[in-house]
């Protein structure tokens, strides 16, 4: 599984650039965010298909690996959704990866714990607002955190701190994770 | 092969580097006579090409420092509680019109226009008050004289006469001068303006590649230059590896382009990283006009204007690196913007490589050359040594092989004179200009 590996590391490798782009000076640079969204796509694309690929030879000892591997793979934006399947839907997530997200046919009762709240909407693919796929999303935590950080630096600094944490709290940070 | 003179023309001659030393951009001025360089810290030096003279001609064509000013200082956005830094991005000369010099440098979010004059003379014999410049008791005065101009030690002196900001959203990218010599652009990851050189407060938008929702995003502009003869004419590259040249009579948005210049994808050479390396870190304008090159991670491409299909040539720069990509992404290398120059008559580029290593390819005899900016290679005078690359194999005896290779010395910027065989070549802090003496 050479290929799912090096696509796994190169996804926790962007998300980790990602992050660590948020407290450089000058801010995110959005050519180089572009780039790392497309990487995680790419690599995201490939992890699928290859998950797809070994799943349909029917080897369970793949499944075993790759549910290990799917708490990483939460992190990442808007396949949070389809990676939390149980295996018993595993043809079905393959064949999700490949097209336009639609709702479950098959036991949505089951996934509704996992599923974001109601998305009739889901086809469209766009990215929901932070709230409704925070959970337990573990970049959100991070970015609050950093958050704080700023604050306190803020309020530590004399610059013109009663606006300027007023609207740390309103930016939002730029949304360039491309959905597919 | 090639003459050499090392001149590391910094002031501050550090062993270490401060990260504020390092050089960010280079670029001649019309003529050569001047070379301005920008670094990370905000600062321009601009060196000076000795004048020839019979008595010393071992040191003929020598550059000095002539000027150096600080441009930008870091600042902060209270809005978006964002630091701006203040690294100097990128630096054009004006077409000199008068004694002075004038150049345009940017930072990520304003674009400067400085002037630098030579003042060699002051006046002196002022009535009201002395040498010193206190004022006289006016009692003391009995008679009048007038100020006369007396010679001084020659005092360089730079001054912002327009400040062009509050323009770019985004991180500004490259400016470019027009050849009328009245406007100017600037260009920033979505948006390109243009400016008038007598007027900052204002700006006219040209291109504009923000989408509705940014989430639907796929594409950036990397840089923009104008035509060098054609005033309506202007290109810009993109992250995706293509090239749109417009013409600003056809609307006042040039949103639609005249010309668009891709080459497709060679789907063997796919992998994770395609669309990284795929994108274009610099675009130059031959000197004629008639072609532009491109530098992508691993490539040089010579396009001519009247075939947007494919480009007329491509040259391998460092493709030993295509295996290496994954550690590359690792270590952040492959994020790098190598740019790339035209000598005056267009016959050779270069552009630069790691382990201090910059490329020349010479377009007509189909040869090219790897060279290396190093101190322990560069005493003055000395000839430049071709490097060789091992890329596999058994590594011959003055070979280095890849994974030798230091990838923390990068050469980013380099820039050609523009008539004359001497390049000017940045390796992190360090200045190296190499000349071609004909003896």
């Amino acid at each position: 599984m050479d290929v799912t590996a090096e696509a796994k590391q190169i996804m926790v490798q962007a998300l980790g650039k990602m992050y660590s782009s948020r407290s450089q000076r000058g801010g995110l640079r959005l050519h180089r965010s572009l780039l790392l969204t497309l990487v995680m796509k790419s690599a995201r694309d490939i992890y699928h298909s290859a998950r797809l690929m070994s799943e349909k030879s029917g080897q369970s000892v793949t499944e075993e690996s790759t549910s290990h591997t799917q708490e990483p793979m939460d992190t990442s934006s808007s396949t949070a959704t389809p990676l939390r399947e149980t295996s018993g839907q595993s043809s079905e997530d393959g064949q999700r990866s490949g097209l336009e997200g639609h709702p479950h046919p098959l036991n949505p009762a089951a996934d509704k714990e996992n599923c974001s709240p109601s998305r009739p909407d889901r086809h469209s693919r766009k990215r929901r607002s932070k709230t409704a796929t925070d959970s337990d999303f573990i970049p959100c935590k991070k970015a609050k955190l950093e958050c704080a950080e700023v604050r306190g630096v803020l309020q530590n600094s004399s610059a013109n701190c009663g606006r300027a944490l007023d609207s740390l709290s309103l930016v939002p940070m730029p949304r360039t994770i491309v959905t597919f | 092969m090639e003459d050499s003179r090392n001149t590391s023309g910094f002031l501050r001659d550090h062993n270490y580097s401060t990260e504020a030393d390092i050089i960010s951009t280079v670029e001649f001025n019309p003529s050569g006579e001047l070379l301005a360089t920008g670094d990370k810290g905000g600062r321009v030096v601009v060196f000076q090409r000795e004048q020839e003279s019979k008595n010393q001609p071992h040191r003929r064509g020598e550059y000095n420092v002539y000027s150096t000013f600080q441009s930008h200082e870091p600042e902060f956005d209270y809005l978006k509680s964002l630091e701006i830094e203040e690294k100097i991005n990128k630096i054009r000369w004006l077409p000199q019109q008068n004694a002075a010099y004038f150049l345009l440098s940017t930072n990520d979010k304003t674009v400067k226009l400085w002037k630098i004059s030579e003042r060699d003379k002051r006046p002196e014999g002022y009535n009201l008050k002395d040498e010193d410049g206190r004022v006289r008791d006016p009692a003391t005065i009995t008679t009048l004289r007038v100020p006369v101009l007396q010679p001084m030690d020659l005092m360089v002196e730079a001054s912002a006469r327009r400040v062009f900001c509050n323009a770019h959203a985004y991180h500004i990218n490259s400016i470019s001068i027009n050849s009328d010599g009245q406007t100017f652009m600037s260009t920033d990851d979505l948006r390109i303006n243009l400016w008038n050189l007598e007027v900052t407060d204002s700006s006219f938008n040209m291109v504009d590649m923000k989408p509705v929702n940014m989430e639907d995003l796929t594409e950036v502009i990397t840089n923009a230059e104008f035509h060098p003869q054609h005033c309506n004419t202007f290109a810009y590259s993109s992250s995706k590896g293509s090239i749109r040249l417009c013409d600003m009579r056809d609307a006042a948005l040039c949103d639609k382009h005249s010309k668009f210049f891709e080459e497709p994808e060679d789907p063997s050479n796919r992998s994770f990283f395609s669309e990284i390396i795929s994108s274009i870190s610099d675009v130059k304008f031959s000197h004629s006009g008639r072609y532009l090159m491109t530098r992508d991670y691993l490539t040089v491409k010579v396009w001519d204007l009247n075939m947007e299909s494919k480009p007329l040539e491509t040259y391998q720069v460092h493709d030993y690196l295509r295996g290496k990509l994954c550690s590359l992404y690792e270590n952040d290398c492959i994020f790098d913007k190598f740019e790339c120059v035209w000598n005056g008559s267009d016959s050779v580029i270069m552009t630069g490589s790691y382990n201090n290593f910059f490329r020349m390819f010479d377009r007509n005899t189909k040869r090219d050359v790897t060279l290396e900016a190093s101190r322990e290679n560069s005493k003055p005078r000395a000839v430049l040594k071709p490097r060789r690359v091992c890329v596999g194999g058994k590594r011959r005896k003055d070979e280095i092989s890849v994974d030798s290779l230091d990838f923390s010395k990068k050469i980013l910027h380099t820039g050609w004179h523009p008539s004359e065989n001497i390049i000017a070549v940045a390796a992190t802090n360090n200045l190296y200009i190499f000349q071609d003496k004909i003896n």
